[in-house]
């Protein structure tokens, strides 16, 4: 098989206060169904390696993204291993488990200015107390969609659309461009 | 600089010349400067020309409220006209340019207006109206050309702005709203209780009008001195953070504020974002606004050297400059006596108070009499003597019917320094729907929250005023109110509040003022037409009655009448005045005329600001599908297609654009080509009610699909119109994958989920968009299957993969769905692999296209071939009103299912009906006259006024059969088989075109095997 061809095949730009990595074809699974039901809570726990994350969470590998539907990250090449674990897992329970590795845009931003960075484009509380390490949000990006969660006090992951990285990841250089920081966080 | 003072001046630094350029002239000032402090003090009091009358304007405030000193500053693209003088921060290489005249500010052509007006008002009140109804005529080739070229204030740059600005979202506890006395001790209160405080204040400085007063002792400290060390204290607190230079422009529901930061308009080489806009969501809001001076409405009250009794203060003691050196100080009230001390004390001669009290008396008219200054009680200046410059006042006694008696005096003077009193900020309150109360005793409006209080999301009051725009005048009076007010801010985010010492405050104290609205004049001054209200506007008190005269007795109508407080400034030195004088004409109260709506924002932002970032490259996201790249270096030649771009078609060597699509079209029908498919929606729909679900959704029956089949299908809304269509392939026993139209992916999605989730929540079904997953490419034509057959192992013979079947595979090594479906009547297939793999794909396509003598092609080739077949395209044949029956297509629409999404609609009369647009093809009798898309078919083209009864929705020349091709929605177009429709066109011609069958090329469908 071909290697798999992000869409931004890993560009970098650094900012005085904040660094911004496009990362490589990551491992990604869409999964819905019903967080109360025990079955698929197993099935989670047996692929996913952990337990359904709190709400707006990320733990583990995944990500909380609404009261029906998670997010697991992982290795580009074990996505197809998790859709089709959990789909023989949950065969009897309604749910679906869907691959979307090649359908998004992987960024990591590091540094003092991260936080900062995001808030420039998301009307999301970025307060060290409001958004630490495991928290995770759906929300926009300038003009697209985008969720972001902090990975740990370094810095965050954020994904938006494999058609928007070109887009992403110029707005998020030109608002790290200049040096200028709000300095609030 | 003759107009600096050899002392004082606390913002200034006289160790810092810093020059700048006036009109053309360099001159100098010190840093601290603001623009209109350098000018005054370079002896440049006049700044500007009136916007109407053009009549000479110098500097009326020291703050953000001034009307008149209006400049353009920087150059070029930089260029920013209306910019205030007083706001602008003096730097090295500054330039500014006085506005609204012409050949020069000294001498103004426009001036002539006023002349007019003395003698006929040909600008008086309601003149734009006035000139609108009669006669209309005159309006577009008299009045507009000579109006445009007298009026407008600075130009706007011609180009792009080179500057950067940027967002950003933020949350607090509390927001404090001003950097004033009750600014600083409310933010100290707030935040020592442990509440996260923002401070933000418009200008460069903390301390607001404790800096200029010279008389206030707080906590035995001076006024300066006391801020200063509240200043130091906050600064030493996490929890809180000051913004200067910051501006809170429009306070919104829910505890929303607009901050305009400004980082980068006060130095010479500024690095980063220009403005910064803050969108911030606060728990509470504390404004701390201040209050702003009223001027006296007196006759020639607009002659350069009238000002502000508070900010000719202000000039003395912040900048350092005399306004004047002969100051008449003229007020109704205690507090610009001090403007008459502090002009004194600075050796600057003061030869008269002009009060229409009759008997001043107290600490400060005490001190001024002390001090040997003159002051002539009972009287008001009837005039300001003076054109370009004040020279003098006339002043006279007032009798108790408010005219004036007995002779009067002219005092010779180069400075009136004028206050009616103060009014508290209140505009940021009523932008988020605080209500206002009459305060008669005080004569202000002041904040009632009894009458109606911004709420916040838990259902409480969430924005408060405190100090000066709360009403509370004075030092003692107002820092007590902010501290009660910010303690219980803090209580109500849940701190605890300590009990703190009392702020001990020693200041002098001041007697009731007298209501001045019009200071009586005599001769033809006495009507009130050069008692200036709004000085940007040029509005009258005689403007004001004049409209009270006419009728206009709602303030809103009589606002827009007249213009006043409609200029850049929203009235922020008029309004009260206005009000007064309306009340006064209408012989009412001035609470019943109530006031106008303020509205955000508090002054002008910038342009900039409000667009951010979303400039140049980043106006508008550009999506891109994985092989985006290929086609740019290879020819595309773009179209927009929802935010994608899709290649129009691919050019080659030196072919035009009609070339290259007709090369492609006749290429793919003798051979094969392919095309980026992969912005085509892709919706996964699974459960064991998704079968149930797609029958609701689209007007065919979707869940007798067989696994591994396709189905084209038609979705429509409530009302029973097309909105979207595409192939249905099921997956699996209960899973299904919806193609979409390449925009409508995300409404389609969205559209899905809405039903589920509002009205079918009950049904067993998860939707996910996967359109992004898979890049999707398109082979069509004889030799398609050949080309894909030698890209995978599996047997895609016809017998193995027959038309509308799709199967999993591995192409070019690659896991792969093929779907065997077609667009253009040729055989053909879409070939979808996980998008990081997209151009792999594309790759081993074009290499067996091109070895089979094949071509790529653009989406322009698509729709000419699908056209060829008389396939509909959403957004061509449909356009929002047009059902599944008008096109023809009711065979897609089931007659057995008991509910669809749109089939009640379609049974209404008005959609079952004859009369109805139906989809006819058409042939032009010269088959090489090509119908203009859009062009009518009209009944009798003979008649004087032509109906339409249809409209060209697609027209082509197509290369297959060699002759022009259209399709078009006419009445009852199904019926009308073989009708000359008659087309007529822009300069007289008239296309004939005979009604057919929309499909043009191989009726039989002997081509797709």
């Amino acid at each position: 098989m071909s290697d798999p061809v992000s869409a931004l095949n890993g560009a970098v730009f650094e900012g005085p206060l904040v660094s911004i990595k496009a990362r490589g074809a990551i491992g990604m699974v869409t999964i819905r169904g019903d967080f109360s039901s025990a079955t698929f809570a197993a099935a989670i726990e047996k692929t996913c390696g952990g337990p359904i994350p709190g709400q707006r969470k990320f733990e583990g590998s995944l990500g909380w993204m609404s009261p029906d539907e998670l997010l697991w990250t992982g290795a580009y090449a074990d996505a197809p291993g998790v859709v089709a674990s959990l789909s023989e897992d949950l065969a009897d329970e309604h749910h679906l488990a869907v691959n979307v590795s090649d359908a998004r845009a992987v960024f990591r931003l590091t540094g003092q200015g991260a936080r900062e960075l995001i808030a420039k484009g998301a009307p999301v509380d970025m307060s060290p107390a409001a958004f630490a390490s495991g928290d995770l949000r759906r929300s926009h990006i300038g003009q697209v969609a985008a969720a972001f969660w902090m990975d740990d006090e370094e810095g965050l992951t954020l994904v938006c659309f494999r058609s928007f990285a070109g887009y992403m990841f110029d707005w998020l250089s030109a608002s790290a461009k200049d040096g200028a920081t709000p300095g609030l966080y | 600089m003759p107009h600096r003072l050899n002392k004082g001046g606390r913002l200034i630094d006289r160790s810092k010349p810093v020059s700048f350029d006036f009109n053309g002239k360099k001159l100098t000032g010190y840093q601290g400067d603001t623009l209109a402090s350098a000018l005054l003090a370079n002896d440049k009091p006049l700044m500007g020309r009136s916007f109407k009358y053009h009549r000479p304007r110098g500097v009326v405030a020291s703050g953000f409220e001034e009307p008149n000193a209006l400049m353009t500053t920087g150059s070029g693209n930089r260029a920013e006209p209306n910019q205030r003088a007083t706001a602008v921060e003096l730097f090295d290489g500054l330039t500014a340019k006085s506005q609204n005249h012409w050949p020069s500010l000294e001498h103004d052509v426009g001036a002539i207006n006023a002349a007019i007006a003395s003698v006929a008002p040909v600008f008086s009140a309601g003149f734009y109206y006035k000139t609108f109804l009669f006669p209309r005529v005159a309006w577009k080739h008299l009045y507009e050309p000579v109006i445009r070229k007298s009026a407008g204030l600075g130009p706007a740059p011609k180009d792009g702005d080179p500057d950067t600005y940027e967002h950003f979202h933020a949350h607090t506890d509390i927001l404090i709203v001003g950097g004033g006395q009750a600014g600083l001790v409310a933010a100290r209160e707030a935040a020592q209780a442990g509440a996260n405080v923002i401070l933000v204040e418009q200008t460069a400085q903390l301390g607001g009008r404790l800096l200029a007063e010279t008389d206030v002792r707080i906590n035995g400290l001076s006024g300066a001195e006391w801020a200063a060390e509240q200043i130091a204290a906050l600064e030493t607190l996490d929890n809180v953070t000051i913004l200067t230079r910051t501006q809170a422009s429009g306070l919104y529901d829910h505890g929303y504020a607009m901050l305009y930061e400004r980082l980068g308009d006060h130095v010479s080489n500024p690095k980063g974002p220009r403005h910064r806009l803050w969108k911030l969501r606060c728990k509470r809001i504390v404004i701390c606004a201040g209050a702003v001076e009223r001027p006296l409405a007196f006759a020639n009250n607009d002659v350069p050297g009238v000002m502000l009794a508070g900010a000719v203060r202000d000039y003395i003691a912040l900048w350092g400059v005399a306004p004047g050196r002969e100051i008449v100080v003229f007020a109704n009230n205690d507090d610009a006596y001090r403007t008459a001390i502090a002009a004194f004390e600075v050796g600057l001669k003061v030869p008269a108070i002009v009060d229409p009290r009759t008997a001043p008396s107290g600490d400060l008219p005490d001190r001024a009499r002390a001090l040997g200054i003159p002051i002539m009680a009972g009287s008001v200046i009837t005039k300001t003597k003076g054109g370009k410059a004040v020279d003098g006042a006339i002043i006279g006694k007032v009798t108790p019917a408010g005219r004036i008696g007995g002779a009067t005096e002219t005092i010779k003077c180069d400075c009136i320094a004028m206050s009616g009193g103060w009014s508290p900020i209140v505009h940021l309150y009523s932008h988020c729907g605080g209500k206002l109360n009459w305060d008669e005793d005080a004569a202000m409006f002041r904040p009632a929250p009894d009458r109606g209080a911004p709420i916040g999301a838990d259902g409480k009051i969430n924005t408060v005023c405190a100090g000066a725009s709360n009403g509370a005048m004075g030092v003692s009076e107002g820092l007590a109110d902010a501290i009660e007010v910010a303690r219980y801010a803090a209580m109500e985010v849940g701190m605890i509040v300590d009990d703190l010492p009392a702020v001990d405050v020693d200041e002098p104290g001041q007697g009731a003022l007298q209501p001045l609205w019009f200071a009586p004049s005599q001769g033809k001054y006495a009507h009130g037409t050069k008692h200036f209200l709004d000085y940007q506007n040029d509005v009258t008190a005689a403007d004001v009655e004049l409209a009270a005269r006419e009728g206009y007795e709602s303030v809103e109508h009589a606002k827009r009448y007249t213009t006043l407080g409609m200029a850049t400034d929203q009235g922020k030195l008029s309004n009260i005045n206005g009000l007064a004088i309306l009340a006064d004409a209408l012989n009412a109260p001035i609470p019943k005329v109530g006031t106008t709506t303020f509205r955000p924002p508090y002054t002008p932002i910038s342009i900039g600001s409000i667009v951010g970032r979303d400039v140049g490259d980043l106006f508008k996201p550009v999506r891109k599908t994985p092989m985006h790249d290929w086609s740019d270096k290879n020819g595309a030649d773009w179209e927009p297609v929802g935010d994608w771009r899709r290649p129009y078609t691919y050019i080659e060597g030196g072919e035009t654009r009609h070339d290259s699509v007709m090369r492609q079209v006749r290429n793919i029908r003798e051979s094969v080509g392919f095309i980026d498919a992969s912005t085509l929606g892709k919706i996964v729909v699974k459960g064991p009610d998704a079968g149930a679900f797609l029958d609701m959704l689209y007007t065919n029956m979707m869940s007798s699909l067989k696994p591994g089949k396709c189905r084209y299908g038609l979705m429509c809304t409530e009302n029973g119109f097309l909105f979207d269509d595409g192939v249905v392939v099921r997956t699996g026993d209960d899973e299904y994958l919806c193609h979409t139209t390449s925009g409508g992916a995300d409404r389609v999605h969205a559209w899905m989920e809405e039903w589920l989730q509002t009205e079918w929540w009950d049904m067993k079904v998860y939707v996910a968009n996967v359109t992004e997953q898979w890049a999707q490419v398109a082979v069509a034509g004889p030799k398609s299957r050949e080309v894909l057959q030698a890209l995978t192992d599996d047997d895609i013979s016809a017998d193995a993969l027959p038309f509308m079947s799709y199967v999993e595979t591995t192409m070019a090594g690659v896991p792969a769905r093929l779907y065997r479906i077609s667009f253009s009547g040729e055989l053909a297939y879409e070939v979808a692999v996980p998008a990081h793999h997209g151009q792999h794909l594309w790759d081993a396509i074009h290499a067996g296209v091109k070895g089979a003598g094949g071509c790529v092609y653009g989406t322009e080739a698509l729709h000419i071939m699908r056209a060829e077949k008389g396939f509909i395209m959403i957004g061509d044949e449909t356009d929002g009103t047009v059902t599944p029956q008008d096109l023809n297509l009711g065979w897609a629409v089931s007659k057995k299912k008991e509910d669809f999404i749109g089939k009640r609609a379609q049974q209404r009369s008005f959609l079952a009906g004859s009369g109805r647009k139906q989809l006819v093809g058409l042939a032009t009798e010269d088959p090489k006259k090509v119908l203009p898309d859009g062009a009518h078919a009209v009944e009798d083209v003979n008649a004087a006024h032509m109906r339409t009864i249809g409209h060209v929705t697609s027209t082509y020349w197509s290369p297959t059969i060699e002759r022009s091709i259209a399709m078009a929605l006419v009445e009852d177009g199904l019926s009308r088989d073989g009708e000359v429709l008659s087309f007529p066109l822009e300069g007289g011609e008239v296309v004939k075109a005979k009604i057919v069958d929309p499909v043009f090329f191989d009726k039989e469908g002997a081509r797709n095997v």
